[in-house]
C-alpha cells in the first residue's frame, strides 16, 4: 500500500507555508513564500488576497514535489490562518474588492470609539464574548461597507462576499464554496458564541447584510473537495492559527494550555465545553469544534510585545547583532541588577488593556550594564506571561500544572528557565516545533479518519525539552512585586484619546 | 611561486584601507581609492561583512572594520546563535532516530553542549545545555578535534572513563585521521558503559567547522552486532549536519 500524508496550509501574517506531515506527525517537506505588506498610511496594514492565493497555487505542488508524493497520496488538507484579517470579493468574478485589511490595522480606532457609545454595544460584546476593539473583523467590515460607495447595496443583493483568510482560501480551493469555521468566526464579533451562528443583533448593530456572510461550519470536518492547488483532495479542517497551535500541542483537555512565543505571544487555555467569561482582561474564544460534537472553548491572553522587544533591542538600541545573542549578553550578569523594562510600546494588552500606557525602563543606577538590560528584556516576556496566567487561573478556577511552549523564543534557554521559575510550573517544549501547521494537519487528518481519535494524536506528542522551577519562592514574590510596581509606572503616560 | 588569488589581495587591501586613518568609509570612496569597479568592491565588502571582518553602519551605510577581525581566532559564531540555527534540524533528527540529540562546540578544550533534544520517549530527562563533555571520549569531541574547530589541540591528559576510553595521544591521533577520512565520528562505550554516540561536523561560511551535531543512546540501538553504528543512523546525522551547515551559509552543501 502506498504511504499517505496530510498537508497543512499555514496562511500567516508575513508568509504562507505548505507543510507535508506523515502518520506520526513528522514534518516531511515544507515550502514557504512571503507576501507583500502594504502600509498605505500610518496604522494601516493590508495584504493582496490574490497574491496570497497565487502563492498557495505555487506552494502546493512545490511541497508535494519536495516530499516526492502526488495528490493521490494526500489524505486531506488542513488550513490554519492569520486571524481577524478581513476581506471582500465579488461572487461572480472572484475578484477581491481592494486589499484585505490585516489584524494589526488600527484604522477603525475612531469607529470603535463611536460604536462603543451606540445602543446595543453591550449586547454585541455579550453575544460575541469579545470587547469592542480594532483587533476584530466586525468593525473592519463595517468600515469597508462605509467607505466603498454602493458596496452595501451590492452586498445585500449577494454580489459581494465577506471572509477571513480561511474562507477566501476554501472558496478558491473548491471553486466557490463560501464557508468559515467556528474559531475564525469567533474572532469577528459577529458570531453568537453559544448558538455558533451569526448573531442577528450583531449584524444589525454593525449594519452587515446576512447575504454576504459565509456559512459557519465546525473546524474539524470535511468542508469540500479541492479543484485547484490540490485537485481531488478533501479539505478536512480550518482553524485560526493560535487555535491550531493549541490543537497541535494536543491540549484537548480542560486545564491544558500552550503559549506561542513570537513577535507577540498568545497563551490559550482549553476550558472545555464551558465558555468562561473573563473578569480579568482575557478573551473568550472557540478552541475548536469537531463535526457532530460540542464546541471546546478557550481563554486567550494576548501579549503585544515579546519577541519584538528583542528586535527593538537589536535594531533600535543596536546592543546585539542577532536576536539569539541576547542570551549571551544576559548571561554576562547574574541578575537584572534591579532594572525592569515594561514594553508598553503601544499600550498594554492582557490583562490590563490600557492603550494610554507607554513603555518604561526603571531601576536605572550607575551599576546597570547592557547585560542587565538584556536580562530585563528577557524577563519582561516571562513576567507578562505570569500576569496572563494569573488572570487565567482566577477566571477558570483551573490551576495550570504545566505550560507547553512553542515559537522562536523557545530557543532561548535562559528565558525558558526564567519562565519556569516565575510561573512556578514546568515549562515543556514539544519535539514538533511547527505546532500551527501540525494542528491544522491533525484536525484535517481526524476529519477523514487518517488518525482515529484525539488520544491517538497524543501518542505523537513528545517532550523535546523541559525546564523545572528552581527559584526561591521569596525571591519570586519580591521580583513579581517589583515588576508590578514597574508596570504601574507605565499607566496614564499619554492621555486617552 | 604559485599564482596568487586576486580577490584575496583586494580583500586585504580593503581591510588595510579601513584599518588606516579614517575609521569608516563609503563604498564609492573605497572603490575609488583602490581603483576598482564599484560592483567588484561591493561584492568583496559583502563577503567580508558576511564573515564578520567588516561592518556596515546602518544609518550612513559606511563600512568599517568588524568585531570578527579583533580576535579572529575566537569563536565567531555565538553558541546561542548556533542553537537557533540548529533547533529546527535537531528536532527531526531526534524524531527519526528515536534518540537524544546534542549540538556541541569547543570551550576551553572541552565540548560545550549548546543544544540538547530529549530522547522522544517521554521518560524523565534533564537538559544538559551548558555542561562540558570530554573531547576525547565523545563523538562530538572527536569530530571537533578532527577539524581543529576553534584551534583546539588534543588534551595532554586523557582521562579514563571506561576500559574502552582512548588513553594515548597516538590512539587519539588515529581516531582523528579516521574521522577526517570518513567525514563523521563515533564512540562505543568510551565515555559511559552501554552507551554509544555518532556525530558529524557543522560548517560555517568557507567550510570552517563551528560545531558538531550528534545522537547518542544505548549501544544495542546505535550499533549493529559488530559494534559499528547503523548506516542509516550515520546517514541521518550527516544529513542533519549538512542541513544546519547550509543554513549557516556553507555554500557547498
Amino acid at each position: 500500500m502506498t504511504e499517505r500524508y496530510v498537508v497543512a496550509i499555514d496562511q500567516g501574517t508575513t508568509s504562507t507555508r505548505c507543510i507535508v506531515f506523515d502518520r506520526r506527525g513528522r514534518l516531511v517537506s515544507l515550502a514557504q513564500q512571503e507576501h507583500k505588506q502594504y502600509f498605505p498610511r500610518p496604522g494601516w496594514v493590508e495584504h493582496d488576497a490574490a497574491e496570497i492565493w497565487r502563492n498557495v497555487e505555487r506552494l502546493a505542488p512545490d511541497a508535494l514535489r519536495r516530499a516526492g508524493i502526488t495528490e493521490s497520496q494526500v489524505a486531506a488538507v488542513g488550513i490554519a490562518n492569520q486571524r481577524e484579517t478581513t476581506l471582500l470579493w465579488e461572487r461572480d468574478t472572484g475578484t477581491p474588492v481592494g486589499h484585505a485589511i490585516v489584524w494589526q490595522d488600527t484604522r477603525t480606532d475612531q469607529l470603535v470609539q463611536d460604536l462603543l457609545g451606540k445602543e446595543g454595544a453591550k449586547q454585541v460584546e455579550h453575544d460575541s464574548a469579545l470587547p469592542m476593539a480594532t483587533y476584530f473583523s466586525g468593525p473592519r467590515l463595517r468600515w469597508m461597507l462605509d467607505h466603498h460607495p454602493g458596496l452595501r447595496e451590492r452586498a445585500e443583493r449577494g454580489e459581494i462576499l465577506f471572509g477571513t483568510m480561511e474562507t477566501w482560501l476554501i472558496w478558491k480551493l473548491t471553486g466557490g464554496l463560501h464557508v468559515t469555521d467556528v474559531t475564525n468566526a469567533s474572532r469577528t464579533m459577529l458570531l453568537d458564541v453559544h448558538s455558533l451562528d451569526w448573531s442577528p443583533a450583531a449584524l444589525a448593530f454593525f449594519g452587515v447584510p446576512r447575504a454576504m456572510l459565509p456559512e459557519v461550519r465546525p473546524s474539524v470536518g470535511v468542508f469540500g473537495t479541492a479543484v485547484a492547488a490540490f485537485p481531488g483532495v478533501r479539505i478536512g479542517a480550518a482553524l485560526g492559527d493560535q487555535q491550531a497551535a493549541l490543537f497541535g500541542q494536543t491540549c484537548f483537555a480542560p486545564g491544558e494550555a500552550k503559549c506561542t512565543y513570537g513577535t507577540g505571544s498568545f497563551l490559550l487555555l482549553n476550558t472545555g465545553g464551558e465558555l468562561v467569561r473573563s473578569t480579568h482582561g482575557l478573551l473568550s474564544t472557540v478552541a475548536y469544534q469537531m463535526e457532530g460534537g460540542p464546541p471546546a472553548y478557550a481563554l486567550e491572553g494576548s501579549i503585544a510585545i515579546t519577541g519584538s522587544l528583542v528586535q527593538w533591542f537589536r535594531d533600535q538600541l543596536e546592543l546585539i547583532a542577532t536576536a539569539p545573542e541576547i542570551e549571551t549578553l544576559a548571561r554576562t550578569v547574574a541578575d537584572n541588577g534591579g532594572c525592569y523594562i515594561v514594553p508598553a510600546f503601544s499600550g498594554l494588552y492582557a490583562p490590563y488593556w490600557r492603550s494610554e500606557a507607554r513603555g518604561v525602563i526603571v531601576g536605572l543606577t550607575s551599576y546597570i550594564t547592557k547585560g542587565h538590560l538584556a536580562r530585563a528584556v528577557l524577563e519582561a516576556t516571562a513576567w507578562q506571561t505570569r500576569e496572563v496566567l494569573d488572570a487565567m487561573n482566577l477566571d477558570s478556577g483551573l490551576d495550570l500544572a504545566v505550560l507547553r511552549v512553542d515559537g522562536g523564543m523557545t530557543a532561548d534557554n535562559l528565558l525558558m528557565q526564567f519562565l519556569a521559575d516565575v510561573l512556578d510550573v514546568p515549562v515543556v517544549r514539544p519535539l514538533a516545533a511547527e505546532t500551527v501547521s501540525l494542528g491544522a494537519a491533525y484536525a484535517a487528518g481526524l476529519a477523514v479518519g487518517y488518525w482515529p481519535d484525539l488520544e491517538g494524536l497524543r501518542q505523537n506528542w513528545h517532550r523535546a525539552a523541559q525546564w523545572l522551577p528552581a527559584m526561591d519562592p521569596a525571591v519570586r514574590t519580591a521580583e513579581y512585586g517589583n515588576w508590578r510596581r514597574a508596570v504601574e509606572r507605565t499607566f496614564d503616560w499619554t492621555r486617552q484619546s | 611561486m604559485p599564482a596568487t588569488v586576486q580577490s584575496i589581495e583586494r580583500a586585504a587591501a580593503i581591510l588595510r584601507l579601513l584599518g588606516g586613518g579614517s575609521r569608516h568609509l563609503p563604498l564609492g570612496e573605497i572603490a575609488h581609492s583602490l581603483d576598482l569597479a564599484k560592483g567588484t568592491t561591493h561584492g568583496i565588502l559583502r563577503t567580508l561583512q558576511h564573515v564578520g571582518f567588516v561592518e556596515q553602519d546602518r544609518v550612513s551605510g559606511h563600512y568599517q572594520l568588524g568585531a570578527g577581525l579583533v580576535r579572529p581566532g575566537a569563536g565567531y559564531l555565538d553558541p546561542n546563535e548556533l542553537r537557533s540555527h540548529a533547533i529546527n534540524w535537531a528536532d527531526p533528527l531526534a524524531a527519526r532516530t528515536g534518540e537524544a540529540v546534542r549540538v556541541g562546540t569547543v570551550l576551553d578544550g572541552r565540548v560545550l553542549v549548546v543544544h540538547h533534544v530529549f530522547r522522544p520517549d517521554d521518560t524523565f530527562q534533564t537538559l544538559d545545555v551548558g555542561t562540558l563533555l570530554p573531547i576525547h571520549a565523545t563523538a562530538l569531541g572527536k569530530v571537533l578535534l578532527a577539524y581543529r574547530s576553534a584551534g583546539v589541540a588534543p588534551p595532554a591528559d586523557l582521562d579514563r572513563f571506561t576500559r574502552r576510553t582512548v588513553r594515548t595521544p597516538h590512539g587519539l591521533a588515529a581516531e582523528v585521521v579516521r574521522v577526517r577520512d570518513a567525514g563523521w565520528g563515533y564512540e562505543v562505550e568510551e565515555m559511559t558503559p552501554g552507551n554509544a554516540s555518532v556525530a558529524a561536523p557543522i560548517r560555517g561560511p568557507g567550510g570552517l567547522v563551528v560545531g558538531a551535531v550528534g545522537t547518542s543512546g544505548l549501544v544495542e540501538r546505535i550499533c549493529d552486532r559488530r559494534y559499528h553504528p547503523h548506516p542509516h543512523l550515520v546517514a541521518l546525522v550527516r544529513e542533519t549536519a549538512r542541513a544546519i551547515s547550509r543554513e549557516l551559509g556553507d555554500g557547498r552543501h
